[in-house]
């Protein structure tokens, strides 16, 4: 497949044109993906999420500064809520990373949430298997971290920094909230502001009550100003140190096959529910059991069970 | 799934006025498109490397400071370098008339003049984003 190996020879260009078919749903994508899948696992891969305009981008922009001098190449994924009024989209988190646009060993690429099949999350961990299979060393994904649907893009990460900050007000209606379960690394941006080690000293407070004992599982808690350039060697030493460990205690392992186990289901049921609404299209089946349901001639349990079978059937015999 | 239309608005040269181009990206996703939005003072050579990366169909460059007709051409030839052959740039801002036709020739496609009204780019947009199917 050319554009696989156009994927694998690193081209820019290809690589983009990649995403574009996972993005829409392209016929070749499943061929590109197994194409490339033999290439990936070599990446190491970051998500970073927080409330809206905690300085995700802020920070990133940093990141890709100091990953970029220890040699690193760099690729990111920015994801957008899409409008749901009109399901377009506003992309503006490069704004804030656009001094890397011409590095040729940064790669950005701004995704909205809507419209993907089997949700933004599948997209997502296609998109990381692209960036992977290209060579780039260190994969950062960037979400907004509210709602279901972006804790399930970030869950894609190997790593998940889970930036709070000071001023939010709903600060500890967060941490109730179980959004403190997805952070593995915590990071209290903005600490040029005054309440900042009053957040600290909560996030500190609940992790104390997660881990009561073992130090060893306690997650890390810096602070960063984005704005200052502040504390961010003292993170990344720490986001480092992190990922060494879970690699060499089989975390890492565990993780990844808790995300192939969570794609492989996304993407069977996606799969599945295409096939259903294929089945009800065909002779217009659907209208024929509304009808006989309707007019009282059958029960709908017993003949949604009777149907399920020969639709089994069916599909097993194709 | 129809294939979602993506479009980079972006502002070259030295002007700080991006109301105009937030105006427009704002307008853009009501219409239901994606925009990337990059900010001011970007330099051909990011504008055409963001393109390439974001994939966009289009790519609408907006500029008030009268450099337009050394930086457009210059963003559009940088763009086909880049490997973007379909992407179609238009332009916006304040644009002498006379110079519109050199700006076609250099392949910006079509200039948008302060006071154009929105349906005029969303008509565009709508009769041009088949040829840049893929
Ligand atoms: N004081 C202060 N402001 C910051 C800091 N980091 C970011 N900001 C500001 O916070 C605002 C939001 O920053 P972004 O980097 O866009 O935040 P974000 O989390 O990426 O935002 P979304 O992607 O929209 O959710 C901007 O005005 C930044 O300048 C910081 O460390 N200190
Ligand atoms: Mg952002």
């Amino acid at each position: 497949m050319e554009l696989a190996e156009k994927v694998l020879a690193g081209e820019m260009r290809a690589v983009a044109r990649a995403i574009s078919y996972i993005e829409n749903d392209h016929t070749q994508k499943e061929e590109l993906i197994d194409t490339l899948y033999p290439h990936c696992g070599k990446a190491a891969v970051w998500g970073l999420t927080g409330p809206p305009g905690s300085g995700k981008s802020s920070l990133l922009d940093h990141i890709i500064d100091r990953e970029r001098k220890r040699g690193s190449t760099v690729a990111v994924i920015a994801v957008d809520p899409s409008s749901p009024f009109s399901g377009g989209a506003i992309l503006g988190d490069r704004l804030r990373m656009q001094k890397h646009a011409t590095d040729s060993g940064v790669f950005i690429r701004s995704m909205a949430s809507r419209g993907h099949l089997g949700g933004v999350a599948g997209a997502t961990a296609d998109v990381i298997k692209v960036l992977d299979a290209a060579g780039f060393d260190l994969i950062i994904i960037e979400t907004i971290g509210v709602g279901q649907t972006e804790i399930d893009v970030v869950e894609m990460a190997d790593v998940v920094l889970l930036l709070l900050v000071p001023g939010l007000g709903d600060e500890i209606q967060a941490l109730k909230a179980g959004v403190m379960e997805i952070g593995d690394i915590f990071i209290i941006n903005k600490s040029d502001r005054d309440d900042a080690d009053k957040v600290r000293a909560e996030v500190e407070y609940v992790l104390g009550l997660k881990y009561t004992d073992d130090d060893d599982e306690r997650n890390p808690v810096f602070m960063t100003s984005a704005k200052l350039n502040e504390g961010i060697d003292e993170m990344l030493a720490g986001v480092h140190a992190y990922f060494d460990k879970i690699s060499n205690n089989g975390w890492l392992e565990q993780k990844r096959k808790k995300r192939i186990a969570s794609e492989i289901k996304t993407i069977l049921a996606a799969k599945i529910k295409n096939e259903v609404e294929r089945y009800l299209r065909e002779d217009n089946l659907l209208e024929h059991w509304v009808e006989q349901i309707y007019k009282g001639k059958r029960s709908p349990y017993a003949m949604i069970n009777e149907k399920l079978q020969s639709f089994a059937w069916e599909y097993h015999s194709k | 799934m129809p294939k979602r239309i993506r479009i980079l608005i972006a502002k070259p040269g030295l002007d700080g006025h991006d109301r105009g181009a937030k105006y427009v990206a704002r307008a853009l996703k009501d219409a239901g498109y994606e925009v990337i939005y990059t900010g001011i003072r970007q330099s051909p050579q990011a504008i055409a490397k963001t393109a390439v990366q974001e994939d966009v169909d289009f790519v609408g460059l907006s500029l008030l400071s009268g450099a337009h007709n050394e930086l457009f051409p210059e963003v559009v030839r940088l763009i086909r370098e880049n490997g973007g052959e379909n992407i179609i740039v238009f332009g916006g801002g304040v644009i002498p008339d006379e110079d519109i036709p050199f700006l076609k020739e250099q392949g910006v496609e079509v200039v948008f003049t302060p006071g154009a009204p929105m349906q005029d780019i969303i008509a565009f947009i709508e009769a041009n984003k088949e040829r840049t199917a893929h």
